[in-house]
């Protein structure tokens, strides 16, 4: 029961992750269809800028407060971030909306190798470690000797993902970004026809996506307490089978899927084998797509002639 | 950075009528000023782009936490180069005011030239390949120094046959694999788990004498690598056949990896990420390469050299490569190739014809792992090494990418990426020159920006390029004359 408990809390902080990852993914596909393959390596890349923020913030400017340099970081994280991923749709997605639909994804995949190639060139191959940031933990109960805890960094990660989808869910049933969105969702002709800035919507959407894989960047930084340029490939393909999971295109299903692969693999870590870890989540993704190609919320698709 | 797309970010010059007796010049600045506030502006994205990752170095201190070092110079200079180079295309290459190319009705120069060496590229092609171990010896001056051009030769030639081996399901039957390493991994595992096996090898030396197993392993396993790899192909295609698209390239991507983590954490069997070594080496069909009596050189009655053994291997690899070629133009004129590429176009057509589209797609799946499998054996016996290092995911996509440079479906143009790419990657080992104190300083490592290059390649060339080095295709079916058609007239299929 102890362990269940620890492992249900730590499941529910990975998915927290995961699913901020995964609502890139299925935001892209929905808009476009294609599977923005980079979109694992762009979350690396914004755990690398809130690491130099960190270090900025703690040894040049010496801030001791570590909720203002938290705030800060994930401010600056999500900016640089976007502005990536912004960049990245201009110069390699977009030329290639009108093309075959092999183009797109084949620049995704130079475009995740690009980036890591990038970051290793720039920052090294070696694992960047910070000194650890929050180490406070609440004891929730003890039964000889085995602590159940839960650590003030997984309450802030599990906040910090609540009140930003909370907001994000705001941002896409309530404001003209999000109904330019759906709209561009349904039919990008007839948006365009109907006055909607179709180029922009999708570069938003791009934007967004990526902001939100900066939050989860920092909170993996956070967490972890170490990136590596390498880090980008696994935990995207996961947060990509949360997506599928969930039902590619629909955002409570990436959140729902991204918790559920989050405990899927601790729990699978903690009673199975910690090395099959990553088999058993891909393992999902080939089940899910084979057996449950909609999802769990998605709508099914239809062939069309 | 590559820039981007200006048009919309440019001033376009008013559309109101000019008078007469009005010069183009204002016309001409408005250009140059467009261009110029367009440079500014790239730079100024290009400066905050680099700003944090290249500005900033979080470099490891003797105490083993993290300083800052500051690099603000190196961002000023990218900055600089992207505005400068904005600029100047911008007024020229991308001036909006630049006429229009006039349209030519008549194939130019260039393209009348290339259909004319056309049906020459082939034979060239392969001669060259014949004579090219000869062309090292001659131009390298002796056996010994040849060794590492025959040695690269070898290499690129692997990746032509895998680039040829995927062709067979990306570019004839249109299925995106992303895991053809699977495969590989398969092949090469196989010929590896095969060759070392004591009891496999006890049996032999009790019937057919020591030596043989050592001696007959790679010629004996080569069929059975490619056998398994192809039910593998088959095993891991059956479950997919439904999806289409993205997700097929995912499922294979998935399947790819847990094959790589399979072979890492099943110790007892593969030895995980230690890898098997002492492989028994290729043998000259049971004459082994060594300073023996019974040796290959003293049997042929040369002096001993180990480059004998880098001779065969060369022509191994050249006669199984040139194998998945022969087999893949038979196969595209028979009614499975018809049926692959078919399915590539339409697939419901295809289903509305009575194709059989299950079988269909299994035998293109089972056709390309079996060539894999074949190149995976050899990869085997050539390092004499195996371990999961190998068959990573970049593996695929460098694979991948070959076959999509090239120009899906067409052979020649995947045979010349292969050696642009595999080539051009072992030439940047060697760029020593940029060592020099002027231009990078003695601690400068070319081959660290080697698979950075080779992502941003893959991107340039679908952004400027997307149908490949060879763009256009010969269909193997046609209505009175045979013509070549342009690529962007091939479907990618839906598979």
């Amino acid at each position: 029961m102890d362990v269940f408990l620890q492992q249900l809390i730590n499941g529910l902080t990975l998915g927290s992750i995961y699913g901020l990852i995964a609502i890139g993914y299925t935001m892209v596909f929905g808009i476009i269809g294609m599977v923005n393959f980079a979109h694992g390596d762009v979350f690396m890349v914004s755990a690398f800028i809130a690491l130099i923020c960190v270090l900025l913030l703690t040894t040049v400017v010496g801030l001791s407060s570590i909720f203002l340099i938290l705030a800060i970081t994930l401010v600056v994280a999500m900016l640089f971030t976007g502005l990536v991923s912004w960049t990245i749709e201009r110069v390699a997605y977009r030329p290639l909306r009108g093309s075959f639909r092999l183009a797109p994804m084949i620049s995704a995949i130079g475009m995740s190798i690009l980036l890591s190639n990038f970051v290793q060139v720039a920052q090294g191959p070696r694992n960047k470690p910070l000194p650890p940031m929050v180490t406070e933990v609440i004891v929730i109960r003890e039964t000889n000797g085995y602590e159940v805890t839960l650590a003030y960094k997984q309450i802030i990660i599990m906040v910090v993902t609540a009140v930003l989808l909370a907001g994000f869910w705001y941002l896409v049933k309530k404001t003209p970004l999000g109904r330019a969105q759906r709209a561009c969702e349904q039919d990008r002709k007839m948006a365009a026809l109907l006055g909607v800035n179709v180029d922009q919507t999708i570069a938003l959407t791009f934007v967004i996506g990526a902001a939100l894989a900066a939050v989860a960047g920092v909170m993996y930084l956070m967490y972890y307490g170490v990136v590596n340029f390498a880090d980008g490939f696994v935990p995207g393909v996961k947060a990509f089978t949360a997506a599928v999971l969930g039902g590619i295109g629909s955002l409570p299903g990436a959140v729902l899927g991204g918790i559920l692969i989050g405990l899927i693999e601790t729990f699978w870590s903690a009673y199975f084998s910690i090395e099959y870890k990553d088999v058993a989540a891909f393992s999902i993704l080939v089940v899910t797509l084979i057996f449950l190609p909609q999802g769990l919320l998605g709508r099914p698709e239809v062939e069309k002639v | 950075m590559a820039p981007v797309s200006g048009s919309d970010l440019a001033d376009v010059p008013d559309p109101s009528p000019v008078p007469a007796e009005k010069p183009r010049g204002p016309e001409r600045t408005s250009a140059v000023a467009g261009a110029f506030k367009d440079a500014l502006v790239s730079g100024l994205l290009t400066a905050l782009l680099f700003l944090p990752l290249v500005g900033f170095r979080a470099s490891e201190s003797s105490t083993g936490s993290l300083v800052l070092t500051y690099r603000f110079g190196l961002v000023a200079i990218f900055a600089g180069i992207v505005m400068v180079g904005r600029f100047l295309l911008m007024v020229t290459v991308w001036n909006p005011n630049r006429p229009p190319r006039r349209v030519s009705t008549t194939p130019g120069v260039m393209a009348r030239l290339g259909a004319l060496a056309s049906p020459a590229v082939k034979p060239v092609f392969f001669s060259f390949a014949i004579l090219y171990p000869f062309l090292s010896i001659l131009l390298a001056g002796g056996l010994s120094p040849s060794r590492y051009w025959v040695d690269l030769g070898i290499y690129v030639l692997t990746y032509v046959m895998l680039g040829w081996g995927l062709n067979i399901v990306v570019g004839l039957a249109g299925l995106l694999d992303l895991g053809y390493v699977a495969f590989y991994a398969v092949g090469a595992y196989t010929f590896a788990l095969l060759s070392t096996s004591v009891p496999i090898n006890d049996f032999f030396a009790g019937t057919l004498g020591d030596d043989f197993w050592t001696a007959w392993a790679f010629w004996i396993c080569l069929p059975l690598s490619g056998i398994l790899a192809a039910m593998w192909g088959v095993i891991l295609g059956f479950p997919v056949l439904r999806l289409r698209g993205d997700y097929l390239a995912i499922v294979t991507l998935a399947f790819g990896e847990i094959i790589r983590l399979v072979l890492i954490n099943w110790v007892s069997l593969t030895n995980g990420g230690a890898g098997i070594s002492s492989i028994p080496p290729i043998t000259f069909f049971g004459v082994p390469f060594d300073s023996s009596e019974t040796g290959f050189a003293s049997i042929f009655g040369l002096e001993f050299n180990s480059m004998h053994r880098m001779f065969f291997l060369y022509f191994v690899i050249l006669g199984l490569a040139a194998l998945t070629a022969v087999v893949t133009i038979r196969l595209r004129k028979m009614p499975v190739g018809r049926a692959w590429e078919a399915l590539r176009e339409d697939e419901i057509a295809c289903r509305s014809l009575g194709i059989n589209t299950t079988l269909t797609k299994l035998t293109a799946f089972a056709t390309g792992a079996m060539f894999g499998g074949f190149a995976g054996a050899f990869f085997a016996v050539r390092i004499r090494f195996v371990s999961p290092e190998s068959f990573t995911f970049m593996e695929s996509a460098v694979i991948l990418a070959i076959v999509v440079l090239g120009g899906m479906g067409s052979q020649m143009g995947v045979a010349g990426a292969a050696i642009l790419l595999i080539g051009g990657m072992e030439l940047l080992r060697n760029l020593s020159f940029l060592k020099a104190d002027f231009l990078f300083g003695s601690d400068f490592d070319p081959s660290l920006y080697r698979m950075l290059i080779f992502g941003f390649a893959m991107v340039a060339v679908m952004v400027w390029r997307p149908r490949g080095l060879v763009s256009s295709r010969m269909p193997t079916i046609f209505l009175k004359e045979r013509k070549a058609v342009s690529g962007s007239l091939v479907k990618e299929g839906h598979g």
